[in-house]
C-alpha cells in the first residue's frame, strides 16, 4: 500500500465539520457486555470435552536440567498428557532478533516459574496433583541478581547469545558534538537516578483454550493484545501453516502491556490440543503471572545535561543500565526506548545515549505502559526541578522555555507533528494555582510539576516488512447493516468504540450500528496489536479510509436516483439526503441497496501504514511515531515529617490529545494512567529476596500475590483535574492523538518533585516509600545531601558509538561511521545488504 | 484400563437461591462458590483475580451482603441467597448502576466491573444516599486497574441520584 498522505492544507483527516458522533460524551459499544457480566474473557470458555492444563515450574532460578521422568505422573488417573521441552523445541521470541524462548524449558532454567513440564488431565486438580509426580533432577547454577553482578560474572552464560557474558545488548548513539556542547554549557548537572521494576498486575489472569477444528485446523482463544504476533510464533513453534492457525484474542481483562509477549502457556495448550484432539485450557493462578512478567523494567540512570543560564540545554548525556530478567522479550526495543525520548519533550541540541541490558535469573521484563521511556522520563524531569533551582527559574517557567514546537525535527530525527506541550503546561500552572502554591505551601505540604511526550504508534512493526500496520474491511448488507472486520484488539482500552465511532461518524449512523469483529486473525485484516497506542490513529484511520470509500459509492448511487450532484449528498441520521434540500432523500438502508443494485455486493477495505521516519541509523526503527501526545501534570502531595507517610490530595493534569473521539474514554484513560502511574511513584515493586542459605539460598519473587505487592485502592485515589487540550492533527483520524499511555508518564517525577518541595529532601528513586523518606531526612538533619537515591553508575564497556550529526550540523539521518541505512536518492530500493528478521531494530 | 479417579466425584449437592431462582446444583465437595458458580452453573459472569481473597474481584452477595466467593465453600450456601451479576437487571432492563457504569465509564475492560456492581448495589440497599467516603470504603476491597475508580465512583453517584427520582415518581 502507499503510504497514507494527509489532505491537502494539512487538515484532519476525516471531516471536520459538525460531527455528529466524533467528540461527544457516549456510552462505548462494548458496555452492556460489561456492566451485565457477558464480556467473554478467555477462561470464561468452556467446551465439550475440555481437557485442563497445568506447568510444572522450575523451583530454581538457574539451573541445568540432567532429566526429567514424567512416567509416574502419566499413569495417574485421569492424566491425559505430559510434555516436556522435547515436545516443543523450537525457540521463538517476540522480536526476531530475540528467539530465545522455549515453550517448555529443554534443558536450562532461567528463573523461579520458568515452565519444565505440562501435565494435561481431565480435571485440573488432577493435572496439579501430578505435577508432584514428575521428577526433575537438576544442577543448580549460578544465580546472577541484578546487572551489576551480571556485568560481573560473565559465565555461567544465561542466555548464548547477546553482546557478551550475560550482557544482553549494549547500544551506544550519539547525536552531534556533545563535547562541544558541554563546553559551552554554563552548568553542568550529573544525577544518578533508581527506577525500581513494577509489574502490570491485569485482574484477569492469562488464560487460553485452544481447541482442534473438525477440519483438523487449530483453534486458539486467549487473552492476548498481539494476536498476530502470537499467530506466527505458534507457525514457527508448531510447524503448521500459519493458515491453518486462528488466533482469537478475547477481550483482555487489563493488559498494560503485560499480555502482548506470545506466552509458553499458550503454545503448551495448542500443542496439547493437537495431540489430544480435544480442547485443552489453561487459567494460570496469581503467582504464575507474576512469574510471567513482562513488566517494567528496573533502570539506573545517570542523566549529564549542560545548560546555559537561561535554562536552555545545550548536550545531554544519558546512560542506562537495565535489569532485564532471564529473556529477551522486547528487551532490545526497551533498550532503545531508554534513550529515545528525551529530545521530543525539550529540544535537546546535542546528546548521547548508551543503554545496556543485562540477563538476570529474574522473570523477564518488558513493555509496561509507557515501555522503556518511563524511567528515564522521571530522571529528567527531577533533574530540570534540579536545574530550575538552581537557575532560580521556575520550574514551569523553565520548561515553557524549552518545550520542543510543532513540527520540528529532533536531534535523533524523530519527526514530531502537532506539539501542544506549553499549552498544557499553561493550564495545569492555572488549574492548580501554581504560582501561589510552589515554594510558598507550609512544610509538608508541596507541589510538583512534570510533562512528557509519548508516542502515537511506533512507526516500524515487530518484524520487517512493507505491509500496512493496520487494515479494515467493512461489508454492508441489504438491511443496512454495517459489519467492521478488523484484528485490533479490546483490552478495554476502548478500541472497538474508537472504530465503530469513525465508521459511524463518516456514514451517519449511531455507533450501536456497527457490528463489530475484532482481534480475530481469521475474519480480519491484521493489525499489528493494542501496544504502543497505535491502534486510535493506525486501525482507525483503516477504519476511516474503508469507510470514506463504502462511502464514496453509496453516494455515487444515490446521487443518481436523487438526480443531484454527488458533492451535495450527506450522510447524517441513518439517512443520506441532497445538502440542498435534506428532505430530499433515502434512508441509509436505502442508500445501502441501491449501491448494491448500481455495483454489486458492497465491502470496501482501508489500511494504515505509517509515514517513513528520518531516522535512518541503525537503532532509529525505535521512537518514530507518526506524532507524538504530550501531558503535563501537577501534584500535590503531604509528608508526615514524622512516619515519612505521603498522601496525595490532588492532582491536576493537561493532555494534548488532538481530538477526543469520546471524551469519556478519554477522561477514563488519562485518570487511568494517573492511577497507575501513582502506584509506580509510591508503592508498587517487583522485588525479590534470597532464601535462607539453610534452604537453597534461591532467588525468590519476594511478594507473588497481590495482597503483598501494594497497589492504589479506592481509598488512595485522590481527585484529579483533567483538562484535554484540544489541536486536531493533521495524521491522526479526525485529529486524534493517544491517549492510552503518555498521561502515566509525568506523574512519578512530578511526586517526587513535591517530596521536594514539602520537605526538602530528593528521593530520586521510585517507589517513594516512607522508609525512603525518613532515610533522607535523618541525612538531611545530619547536615549531608538531603537525598536518597543511587550513589554510583557501575563502569560498562561501551561500544563505539553511532555518530549521526543532527538536522542543524547537516546530518541526513544515517551514522557517519556507520554504512548508510537507506539510500535517499532512491527511497523506493530495499537496501540490498540487510537480512529482513535479523537486523531491524524493532519497536512497541 | 480406565482408571476411575475420585476426585471430581460429585458427591455435594445443596440447594439455594440464586438471583431469584430455587437452584440446585451437584459438585465436587472441596469447591468454593466461585468454581460452583463459573463452573457447575456456567455463570461466568462473577470473575476471578487470585482465588485467594486479595482483589475482590469474584464479590457477590450472600443473604444480601458482599463475600468474596473464592473464599466460601459452596457447602455453605445451601438454603441461603446469593446474588451475581447476572441477577441485577431485571426483565430486560439494565439496573441502574448498570446503566450509570455504561454511560459514565466506570467499566474499561470490565473485569472487576460484576463484583463492583454487586457490592455497590449491597451498599445502596443498605445506605440509599452515601457520600463519596461512604463510596470509596465500601469499594476499597475491589481492586480495578483501569479506571483509577474516579468515574466508579461518579457512576454510584448517578445511579444514587437515578433509583431516589425512581421512587418519588412511583
Amino acid at each position: 500500500m502507499p503510504e497514507q498522505k494527509s489532505p491537502p492544507g494539512g487538515k484532519p483527516n476525516g471531516n471536520d465539520g459538525d460531527l455528529r458522533v466524533i467528540g461527544h460524551a457516549r456510552r462505548r459499544v462494548d458496555a452492556r457486555a460489561k456492566v451485565t457480566g457477558q464480556t467473554r474473557f478467555a477462561d470464561d470458555i468452556s467446551l465439550p470435552r475440555m481437557a485442563h492444563c497445568k506447568l510444572l515450574r522450575s523451583p530454581h532460578p538457574h539451573a541445568r536440567i540432567r532429566s526429567i521422568d514424567i512416567s509416574r505422573a502419566l499413569a495417574h488417573p485421569g492424566v491425559y498428557l505430559v510434555l516436556t521441552g522435547k515436545d516443543l523445541p523450537i525457540e521463538y521470541g517476540i522480536l526476531p532478533v530475540s528467539q530465545d524462548e522455549q515453550a517448555l524449558c529443554l534443558d536450562h532454567v532461567r528463573h523461579v516459574g520458568d515452565p519444565v513440564a505440562a501435565v494435561i488431565a481431565r480435571e485440573e486438580l488432577t493435572a496439579f496433583e501430578a505435577l508432584d509426580l514428575i521428577q526433575v533432577d537438576y544442577e543448580i547454577l549460578t544465580t546472577i541478581s541484578d546487572p551489576e553482578e551480571a556485568l560481573a560474572t560473565p559465565t555461567p552464560r544465561i542466555h548464548d547469545y547477546g553482546d557478551e557474558g550475560n550482557i544482553h545488548k549494549r547500544v551506544a548513539l550519539e547525536f552531534g558534538n556533545v563535547d562541544q556542547g558541554f563546553a559551552e554549557a554554563d552548568e553542568i548537572f550529573e544525577d544518578t537516578f533508581f527506577y525500581q521494576g513494577n509489574t502490570h498486575l491485569p485482574i484477569e489472569q492469562h488464560a487460553s483454550v485452544a481447541t482442534k477444528d473438525p477440519d483438523g485446523k487449530l483453534t486458539i482463544w486467549t487473552s492476548t493484545q498481539t494476536p498476530h504476533y502470537l499467530h506466527r510464533a505458534l507457525a514457527k513453534v508448531l510447524q503448521m501453516p500459519p493458515a491453518h492457525i486462528r488466533v482469537i484474542a478475547t477481550p483482555n481483562g487489563g493488559g498494560f502491556g503485560g499480555k502482548s509477549d506470545p506466552f509458553n502457556h499458550e503454545i503448551v495448550v495448542a500443542k496439547a490440543a493437537l495431540v489430544l484432539d480435544r480442547p485443552v485450557k489453561i487459567c494460570l493462578t496469581r503467582e504464575e503471572v507474576f512469574y510471567c512478567h513482562r513488566g517494567r523494567h528496573p533502570v539506573l540512570m545517570k542523566f549529564k545535561t549542560g545548560v546555559k543560564k537561561d535554562g536552555s540545554i545545550t548536550a545531554m548525556h544519558l546512560q542506562t543500565l537495565i535489569d532485564g530478567g532471564a529473556y529477551g522479550s522486547y528487551g532490545v526495543a526497551s533498550t532503545f526506548y531508554t534513550g529515545a525520548l528525551q529530545t521530543t519533550t525539550y529540544h535537546v541540541p546535542r546528546y548521547r545515549f548508551q543503554g545496556c541490558r543485562t540477563f538476570t535469573n529474574k522473570p523477564p521484563c518488558g513493555p509496561k505502559r509507557g515501555h522503556g521511556t518511563v524511567q528515564p522520563r522521571f530522571g529528567q524531569e527531577v533533574q530540570l526541578d534540579k536545574i530550575a533551582e538552581k537557575l532560580q527559574i521556575d520550574p514551569a517557567d523553565l520548561r515553557l522555555r524549552i518545550a520542543e514546537s510543532s513540527n520540528a525535527v529532533t536531534a535523533n530525527f524523530f519527526r514530531l507533528s502537532t506539539v501542544n506541550l506549553s499549552e498544557c503546561i499553561r493550564r495545569v500552572v492555572k488549574s492548580s494555582d501554581w504560582r501561589e502554591k510552589f515554594r510558598k505551601l507550609p512544610e509538608g505540604h508541596g507541589v510538583g510539576l512534570a510533562c512528557s511526550a509519548y508516542l502515537t504508534g511506533a512507526g516500524l512493526p515487530i518484524y520487517w516488512n512493507k505491509m500496512p500496520h493496520s487494515g479494515v474491511q467493512l461489508k454492508f448488507d441489504r438491511g443496512g447493516g454495517v459489519t467492521l472486520f478488523c484484528g485490533a484488539t479490546e483490552i478495554g482500552q476502548g478500541s472497538d468504540d474508537v472504530l465503530a465511532s469513525i465508521v459511524a461518524e463518516v456514514l451517519g449512523l449511531d455507533t450501536f450500528d456497527i457490528r463489530l469483529y475484532t482481534g480475530d486473525t481469521d475474519l480480519g485484516p491484521v493489525d499489528l496489536g493494542s501496544y504502543s497506542s497505535r491502534v486510535t490513529i493506525m486501525a482507525g484511520n483503516a477504519a476511516l479510509q474503508a469507510a470514506e470509500r463504502a462511502k464514496a459509492l453509496i453516494a455515487e448511487a444515490v446521487a443518481e436516483r436523487l438526480s443531484v450532484p454527488v458533492e451535495r449528498v450527506r450522510f447524517a441520521e441513518k439517512r443520506v439526503f441532497d445538502s440542498a434540500a435534506p428532505g430530499n432523500g433515502v434512508t441509509f438502508t436505502e442508500a445501502v441497496c441501491l449501491a448494491e443494485a448500481r455495483f454489486g455486493t458492497i465491502g470496501t477495505v482501508g489500511s494504515y501504514t505509517p509515514p517513513k521516519s528520518p531516522a535512518l541509523y541503525k537503532g532509529g526503527g525505535v521512537g518514530p511515531s507518526p506524532t507524538y501526545s504530550y501531558t503535563a501534570a501537577v501534584v500535590e502531595v503531604v509528608v508526615n515529617p514524622v512516619t515519612g507517610w505521603i498522601t496525595v490530595p490532588k492532582i491536576w493534569i493537561a493532555h494534548d490529545i488532538g481530538r477526543a473521539l469520546n471524551p469519556t474514554l478519554v477522561r477514563g484513560q488519562v485518570e487511568g494512567s494517573v492511577y497507575m502511574g501513582l502506584g509506580e511513584a509510591l508503592m508498587e515493586e517487583q522485588e525479590f529476596r534470597r532464601l535462607p542459605k539453610k534452604l537453597s539460598h534461591a532467588l525468590v519473587h519476594k511478594f507473588p500475590s497481590i495482597l503483598e505487592y501494594k497497589s492504589p485502592t479506592s481509598l488512595d485515589m485522590p481527585d484529579v483535574f483533567t483538562e484535554l487540550v484540544e489541536e486536531p492533527d493533521p495524521k491522526g483520524p479526525f485529529g486524534a492523538k493517544e491517549v492510552g499511555q503518555g498521561p502515566l508518564l509525568p506523574i512519578m517525577p512530578a511526586v517526587a518533585n513535591a517530596v521536594y518541595d514539602a520537605i526538602g529532601v530528593r528521593i530520586d528513586e521510585v517507589p517513594i516509600t516512607p522508609e525512603k523518606i525518613m532515610k533522607a531526612l535523618a541525612e538531611k538533619k545530619a547536615g549531608r545531601a538531603p537525598r536518597f537515591g543511587p550513589s554510583h553508575f557501575p563502569h560498562v564497556e561501551w561500544p563505539e558509538a553511532l555518530r549521526v550529526p543532527p538536522p542543524w550540523e547537516g546530518g541526513d539521518g544515517n551514522a557517519i561511521n556507520d554504512v548508510p541505512r537507506r539510500d535517499k536518492a532512491k527511497p523506493e530500493q530495499p537496501h540490498k545488504s540487510r537480512t529482513p528478521e535479523k537486523d531491524q531494530v524493532l519497536s512497541s | 484400563m480406565v482408571t476411575i479417579s475420585p476426585v471430581s466425584q460429585k458427591s455435594a449437592q445443596i440447594r439455594f437461591i440464586l438471583n431469584g431462582e430455587q437452584t440446585d446444583v451437584s459438585f465436587a465437595p472441596y469447591k468454593t462458590l466461585l468454581e460452583v458458580l463459573r463452573e457447575d452453573l456456567n455463570h461466568t459472569g462473577t470473575k476471578h483475580g487470585c482465588e485467594l481473597g486479595e482483589c475482590g474481584a469474584c464479590a457477590v452477595l450472600l443473604d444480601g451482603k458482599p463475600v468474596l466467593s473464592c473464599l466460601l465453600l459452596a457447602v455453605e450456601c445451601n438454603a441461603r441467597e446469593v446474588e451475581t451479576v447476572e441477577g441485577l437487571g431485571a426483565n430486560g432492563t439494565l439496573h441502574p448502576l448498570q446503566d450509570a457504569f455504561a454511560d459514565l465509564g466506570a467499566a474499561q475492560c470490565g473485569y472487576c466491573t460484576p463484583a463492583i456492581l454487586v457490592t455497590a448495589k449491597a451498599l445502596l440497599d443498605q445506605n440509599p444516599h452515601p457520600t463519596r467516603d461512604q463510596i470509596r470504603e465500601a469499594l476499597s476491597g475491589n481492586l480495578c486497574r483501569c479506571t483509577g475508580y474516579l468515574q466508579i465512583f461518579e457512576a454510584v453517584e448517578a445511579a444514587v441520584l437515578e433509583i431516589a427520582s425512581h421512587s418519588k415518581s412511583t
